[in-house]
């Protein structure tokens, strides 16, 4: 199916679900499995009506066992399907941890290329829902580390659909994290038909020459909106990357806007320590050291386990466009 | 087959005449493939003992089982999951020799281009699957691809699914055999149980004496069959086989059996082990006794067996001296096949 010129306005759940759906109608390999995903249709109701129309063999309610719900996939997957699998929340993804790091990233290596492990799996992260210590937590720095693992985590609804598509796709397994409190908040065209976005793409969504500012999620969409507001109220001109994709990184944009605009800040609500905003800054003073006038600045969530489900704990532990605002403001004088 | 007195509990089905009936030719074949499997592993554990290879796994005691599965396998139909100490499995179900020591010696023409620890073996086009050294690992992965069967309609496929009474302690073994039973799935389950996890023993693993009770738990039959009797070990994988095709769901099979030598080339089990026990399984050893048996009845002359290990260590040492004279993986071989195409640029 050709990409329409037609485009649709809709959230970031339906933009997941439309996508889930066409899948589910274009290719008969492709399977969506997890808990709860049939007759509630996900706890988020992404997946609302597919049982009725596609049935319990491709609309498969898993025992509540998030190890086995990956290395299934991992199985169906080394067998010839398309499985789409889910984990109901970020924080959840533990238990399948060694079947993502030590079984799915490895397949294809491991067997030098006679196995392929095209899997998808999906995942709600992200705070700011209260949540609490075990709804809300970030997931990415820990599976950053291994090579081979695609990990995507797109911030618009255009981009859910495009990423969705591409990680589908993709012959190796793709990581793919939606963030929960953009699932309805972040509203926007989606084009209709097939398309897919690359996989290792940033995307510059805001130009400006005095400040790189990287991203990703629900963090980017703070950035444009304290970036707008620095413009509009202090004629400061902020550069904002939403990286979509964080393994593999998009090295080049980054380079590119950091040589132009020689200052560089990168804002994640996931843990400072080890988070992607390390390697970010590793990357960027091995290759650019000399073209930065300021030091690098990580605007990150603090080095606490999650944030607590009382409110004041959850709004100290997520920045605020306030926040972004100051840090940016520090960063453009320096 | 005619039982000796035997420390391996004959279960009923071992001793109820078979129901499948192997011809002469299949009891020779399940013969030497149990000699092939012995042969190979007293040579990787030569070539270790030489300084050749870094690392053997051997499978003595294991021999009757993995045979006995191999010859209910059908090649070109079915789906294997072995784990570590299957190298005879593999064998009997259609893995060439020679490549088990292109994986001993991690030459570049092992299948997988000299990456994983010997005896890991994997092959596509032979329907024998990759897996890790993590235990149990396997087990969803064998569940998942009994699913793509079913989902497909493939109803003459079943997958088969080994591992050891260790891996049962495992929480992902459980995950498996209950999404197995769940939905019903064509496969079969064969524990090898020979009563050694390294230096764990049974006892320690849980607190049952059969592996094949927990098979209550998923909804599924269970059977204990004597690991020492390919022919029992046969007889219960095609029984198993042909209930799963006919859309009976999945069975776990436990067969017991024991492992002779140490756990690896660099493991010792006198540390933690007695002689005495050791020997007392050795005068059940499946390899000598299906000889007896087959003479007995007549399968085979004494001059039969004894060309038969000739041709077995012909082939050995064939594929020995082969495979040494080949060379290792280039260095750059490194960084293939990590992703489609290549990795991220800055590597």
């Amino acid at each position: 199916m050709a990409v329409t010129t037609e485009t649709t306005v809709m959230n970031n759940v339906e933009a997941v679900r439309t996508t889930l759906y066409e899948a589910l109608k274009n290719d008969s390999r492709t399977l969506i499995m997890g808990e709860d995903v049939g007759p509630r249709g996900n706890v988020f109701l992404i997946t609302k009506g597919f049982l009725d129309e596609f049935g319990p063999q491709r609309v498969l309610d898993t025992p509540l066992a998030e190890a086995s719900i990956v290395g299934i996939a991992v199985g169906m997957a080394m067998e010839g399907l398309r499985p789409i699998a889910e984990i109901q929340f970020a924080d959840f993804i533990f238990p399948a941890f060694n079947q993502i790091v030590g079984e799915a990233a490895k397949t294809r290596y491991r067997s030098n290329g006679d196995f392929t492990c095209p899997l998808v799996i999906r995942t709600p992260y992200g705070g700011g829902v209260r949540g609490s210590l075990s709804h809300s937590i970030s997931v990415e720095a820990l599976f950053y580390h291994v090579p081979g693992l695609k990990i995507v985590a797109p911030s618009t609804p255009a981009d859910m659909k495009g990423l969705l598509n591409a990680a589908i796709d993709d012959p190796d397994p793709v990581l793919y994290l939606e963030h929960k409190k953009t699932y309805r908040l972040i509203k926007g065209e989606v084009p209709g038909g097939h398309y897919t976005i690359p996989i290792g793409k940033a995307a510059v969504r805001r130009e400006g020459h005095q400040l790189t500012v990287v991203s990703y999620g629900l963090n980017v969409h703070q950035a444009l909106e304290a970036a707008n507001q620095l413009e509009a109220d202090e004629a400061l001109k902020v550069e904002v990357i939403d990286l979509r994709s964080i393994r593999p990184m998009d090295k080049q944009t980054i380079l590119a806007s950091v040589r132009k605009t020689r200052k560089l800040m990168i804002i994640h609500e996931d843990n400072k320590f080890g988070g992607i905003g390390a390697e970010i800054s590793a990357m960027v003073a091995e290759e650019a050291l000399f073209d930065l006038d300021a030091p690098i600045c990580r605007l990150c969530g603090p080095d606490v386990p999650p944030m607590g489900y009382a409110l004041p704990l959850e709004e100290e532990f997520m920045i605020s466009t306030e926040r972004m605002k100051q840090r940016m403001r520090e960063m453009v004088k320096f | 087959m005619a039982k000796a007195p035997s420390a391996h509990a004959p279960a009923p089905a071992a001793a109820a005449a078979p129901h499948h009936e192997l011809s002469k030719e299949q009891l020779r074949a399940i013969f030497r493939s149990m000699l092939l499997q012995r042969t190979v592993d007293n040579r990787g554990f030569q070539l270790n003992r030489q300084g050749k290879i870094p690392f053997a796994a051997g499978s003595e005691g294991h021999e009757a089982v993995q045979a006995g599965t191999g010859m209910a396998f059908q090649r070109g139909r079915d789906l294997l999951f072995p784990y570590y100490r299957d190298v005879g499995l593999c064998m009997a179900s259609g893995f060439p020799t020679i490549e088990v020591f292109y994986s001993l010696f991690a030459r570049a023409k092992d299948n997988g281009g000299g990456r994983q620890f010997p005896s890991h073996l994997t092959k596509k086009s032979a329907g024998i699957y990759s897996f890790s050294s993590i235990i149990a690992g396997h087990m969803t992965h064998a569940v998942g691809a009994a699913y793509a069967l079913k989902y497909r309609n493939e109803h003459d496929r079943v997958a088969i699914c080994t591992f050891g009474e260790g891996a049962t302690s495992e929480g992902e073994w459980h995950e498996a055999m209950n999404f197995a039973g769940v939905q019903r799935l064509p496969i079969v389950f064969v524990c090898e149980n020979n009563q050694w996890a390294i230096s764990t023993p049974q006892e320690k693993q849980m607190a049952v004496k059969d592996v094949a009770i927990k098979a209550a738990g998923y909804g599924m039959e269970g059977v204990i069959i004597d690991g020492f009797d390919p022919i029992a070990v046969y007889d219960a994988v095609t029984t198993a086989r042909e209930k799963a095709v006919s859309g009976g769901g999945p069975t776990l099979i436990e067969a017991k059996c024991y492992r002779f030598l140490s756990h690896t080339t660099d493991d010792d089990d006198r540390t933690y082990r007695s002689k005495e026990e050791v020997e007392s399984h050795r005068k059940d050893d499946p390899v000598p006794r299906f000889e007896r048996w087959l003479v007995e009845h007549g399968i085979v002359s004494p001059a039969d067996v004894e060309a038969l290990k000739k041709d077995v260590l012909r082939e050995v040492n064939e594929c020995t001296d082969a495979a040494e004279a080949e060379p290792y993986p280039q260095a750059s071989e490194l960084y293939t096949n990590l992703v489609e195409g290549a990795w991220e640029p800055w590597q």
